[in-house]
């Protein structure tokens, strides 16, 4: 009897890890650019494209940097954690318009609304790779210094704004 | 209203699959001949009804109904109506469907030709795959219905995913599912044997056609995926270890491993136990690959959309049947007893050594593609399994499988001498070796691995002439041809399949030994030479497609001075989903391949690049279709034929022709 239950025991073992799998997520990949200091750029911006934004004009404040695009499905589906974010008015949340056109990106903007003080565009992805950026969206979180200190691949949720964006903003602001 | 008819047509067909799951069942147990007659009628009613909304479903898409969600997520307006229709298993929920269709298309096939079974044994198969199909049907009536409205309507839809835009995408899903849900027949088998308690040699000859068809459609599927896989994404590769590409080829090892061990089961009445432990992994093995897909626990390039409810759907679905399955087995297999006693060296040995290496195998696939989601489940940090691990695992368990393979359909059953066999087949393996030394240094080049890959490809040819030499000399035939033709369909299936292998294993061998690629930013009128052929690159034209702008790239290809071939790799752009699609222009052949794919536009109007010349790649995917129909011969073999008129008592008054015991 025993060995024939050895199918069924093996199965049980798989199906518990199946179980404990549906519960994480495998794109969650630990980024080594946390605890480092955020890649420098300069960009245009989307709604004043003869100015430019830099990492040096947030120094001094913690803030969030998006990654943002309007052809990305995910970017929509965060949109509403992110205008209330704003409407706290907590932190800032700079916009980086990734591989986007900019026509596009204003009349997404136009549509759903501006969650973002300022917008960078990085038309060319370039920003995109020194930040590491998987796929749009991505946001990180950038502490006084200009030290990245965490990064959300994927939509923003309440619950993670709760829980661990929102939490570590509120520390790092205190330092 | 159309898709509301195709909604309520798949909640009245869950309630058909709720009859047919219990009645037949309890019919069986109690010995109701009324109860068991539900099952076919119930059968074929949950057919009409998945049709139905098969169709529904098909007409919303021709008729570009974007009110209907999925529809709207999955099409657009400007997508050719064949895409449109294969749309309707372009993601998640349609994929369901077309898997319940299925089941039913194998459903009414069991009640056409399943008129000899005993009628309990017919109830229970039945019964099982209503259960089965229940499971489904109750999935996507809950969380991953294909009907949901999309009020307001959406204006256009969002298109299909242009990697699917391909006529190799739409052949291949139908296959392999066809060949995944395929198992579920064998699987029936098992389980309404286990549960009437009569797993005899009738059990394994009734389940060996269905098994065989099952294997043939998942090999042709398997195929038809990596041949698009080769074409489509542009960089040549056709086979990637992908954790989806792994989930279709798991049951495919755990099939073979079931025809084989059904074939002792059938001739040795051995093997009972291990055959039915094997029909329930193959048809597991298919369950578990769909929820590998589905519930993104795995990253994988065939991603859809993922659900964490869906997920939870399908593990709690995947643990009730195959929990269910092995707790039955547990609880019944050990009454089953053993079948006839083997020598060490015998047959039955060998095909055990073959079955145990197949689900070692199996194995070590199951661990390569589950290790990372173990080791994060554990907490033990994030890792990826690549095809370095599979090639090093793959390799050495193969090797002795395949030499198995050589000496098993000549070894005899119950008990063989080892020196007999050394003795017939020295020349095979003489022969064999000289070769695959030697004809590397033809080639031009010589690895350990060319070698033994010609080896064990060699191996299978030689063995199998001196089997058929042996078979035929048994004969006492007039001509050499009536001798070739009195030999059963079985056989020949089993010579074609083998050979399908070695086919298979020759192209994998001169692909991974021999290809030339050239990765490098070509000018307009530049040449470049690999493989003998030169490629004139003639710069690029912008052309439209229906729902796509592309660039498209100029090469002539010559050879010696003489024309080859013009070849035209795209660039396309897929306006609507905003993505970019290299289209490869392959020039094929039966010794090689040429292939071109654009890379980036440079400055200046050069474009990086891609060109390789492939030898033998085609041999890949011809062998699978050759092992394919191998299976289909052996099916058509006249002792099933015969099974199937219900003439049980004039089949066993036919005399069995010579050569009878094949596999």
């Amino acid at each position: 009897m025993k060995r024939f239950l050895l199918p069924l025991a093996i199965f049980v073992v798989v199906v518990g890890f199946l179980g404990i799998g549906l519960t994480l997520n495998p794109r969650e990949v630990p980024s080594p650019l946390v605890g480092k200091p955020a890649p420098e750029f300069a960009l245009p911006q989307l709604y004043e494209p003869q100015n430019t934004l830099s990492l040096k004009d947030m120094s001094g404040k913690v803030w969030l940097l998006n990654f943002w695009a309007s052809w990305c499905g995910g970017c929509k589906e965060e949109h509403p954690v992110l205008m209330q974010l704003a409407k706290a008015g907590e932190v800032p949340i700079y916009g980086m318009d990734y591989k986007d056109q900019r026509e596009e990106a204003l009349a997404w903007l136009r549509r759903w609304g501006n969650p973002y003080p300022v917008i960078a565009v990085d038309e060319a992805g370039r920003v995109g790779i020194n930040y590491g950026v998987y796929g749009v969206p991505e946001t990180y979180v950038i502490d006084k210094a200009g030290m990245i200190r965490y990064k959300q691949i994927g939509p923003l949720d309440e619950e993670i704004l709760q829980k661990k964006i929102l939490p570590l903003v509120r520390e790092l602001q205190k330092q | 209203m159309i898709p509301e008819i195709g909604h309520f047509a798949l909640i009245l067909a869950l309630c058909v699959a709720v009859v047919q799951g219990s009645l037949p069942i309890y019919g069986a147990a109690v010995g109701s001949s009324a109860l068991m007659s539900v099952a076919k009628p119930a059968a074929r009613g949950q057919f009409i009804l998945v049709l139905l909304a098969f169709c529904c479903l098909g007409y919303a898409f021709a008729a570009k109904d974007f009110s209907v969600l999925y529809v709207a997520a999955t099409s657009n307006s400007q997508l050719p109506l064949h895409y449109r229709l294969a749309a309707i298993w372009g993601a998640h929920e349609g994929s369901l469907l077309l898997w319940t269709f299925i089941l039913t298309i194998w459903m009414v096939a069991v009640t056409l030709f399943s008129t000899h079974l005993p009628e309990a044994m017919r109830a229970r198969i039945l019964g099982v795959m209503g259960l089965v199909s229940l499971g489904f049907l109750l999935f996507m009536l809950t969380v991953s219905n294909p009907f949901e409205r999309l009020i307001p309507a959406a204006a256009d839809g969002r298109d299909l995913n242009p990697l699917l835009q391909d006529p190799g995408m739409v052949m291949h899903p139908p296959m392999l599912y066809m060949g995944y849900v395929g198992f579920s027949v064998a699987f029936a088998f098992a389980i309404a044997a286990l549960l009437g308690g009569n797993l005899d040699a009738a059990w394994a000859r009734w389940s060996r056609p269905w098994t065989t068809a099952a294997w043939c459609f998942l090999t042709v599927g398997i195929a038809l995926g990596s041949g698009w896989a080769y074409y489509e994404l542009g960089w040549g590769g056709w086979w990637f270890w992908d954790p989806v590409e792994n989930a279709s080829f798991m049951p495919w090892l755990a099939g073979t491993a079931l025809i084989h061990s059904l074939a002792v089961t059938d001739k040795r009445g051995g093997f009972k136990v291990w055959t039915v432990l094997l029909a329930i992994l193959a048809f597991s093995l298919s369950l578990v690959g769909t929820f590998l897909v589905r519930s993104g626990v795995l990253t994988s390039v065939h991603a859809f959309a993922t659900d964490p409810k869906r997920g939870l759907f399908i593990l709690i679905f995947l643990a009730i049947v195959i929990g269910g399955s092995l707790l039955l087995y547990a609880w019944r297999a050990p009454r089953v007893g053993l079948g006839g006693s083997f020598d060490m060296v015998s047959r039955e040995a060998m095909l055990l050594g073959n079955n145990v290496l197949l689900i070692a195998a199996l194995g070590s696939v199951l661990l390569g593609t589950l290790y990372p989601l173990f080791l994060d489940a554990l907490g033990l940090g994030k890792i990826s399994v690549g095809p370095p691990y599979f090639d090093t695992v793959f390799v050495p368990l193969m090797t002795p499988a395949i030499f198995l393979m050589g000496i098993g359909p000549l070894a005899l059953w119950k008990k063989a001498s080892l020196p007999d066999l050394a003795m017939r087949l020295r020349w095979a393996f003489g022969a064999s070796l000289v070769t695959a030394l030697l004809l590397p240094f033809v080639l031009g080049k010589w690895t350990p691995l060319i070698s033994l890959g010609l080896l064990l490809a060699l191996w299978i040819v030689t063995t199998t002439i001196v089997n058929i030499r042996e078979r035929v000399s048994h004969l006492v035939g007039n001509s050499l041809t009536s001798c070739l033709a009195a030999l059963p369909r079985a056989y020949w299936g089993m010579v074609l399949a083998h050979c399908g292998i070695a086919i298979f294993i020759v192209g994998v061998t001169m692909v991974k030994g021999f290809e030339v690629e050239q990765d490098l930013r070509m000018n307009v009128g530049e040449t470049s030479t690999i493989g003998g052929y030169t490629f004139r690159f003639d710069g690029v034209r912008e052309i439209k497609g229906p729902n796509y702008m592309a660039a498209r790239g100029m090469f002539h290809v010559t050879k010696w001075g003489h024309d080859v071939t013009d070849m035209y790799p795209e660039k396309r752009h897929y306006s609507v989903q905003n993505q970019t699609m290299t289209e490869a222009a392959i020039d094929s052949g039966l010794l090689r391949d040429l292939y071109v794919s654009l890379g980036e536009p440079l400055a200046g109007g050069a474009w990086s690049v891609r060109l390789y010349h492939k030898p033998f790649i085609d041999w890949i995917w011809g062998g699978c279709l050759i092992m394919a129909l191998g299976g289909v011969l052996a099916m058509s073999d006249r002792r099933y034929r015969l099974a199937w008129r219900r003439e049980e008592s004039l089949a066993q008054a036919t005399p069995h022709p010579l050569g009878q015991e094949v596999l």
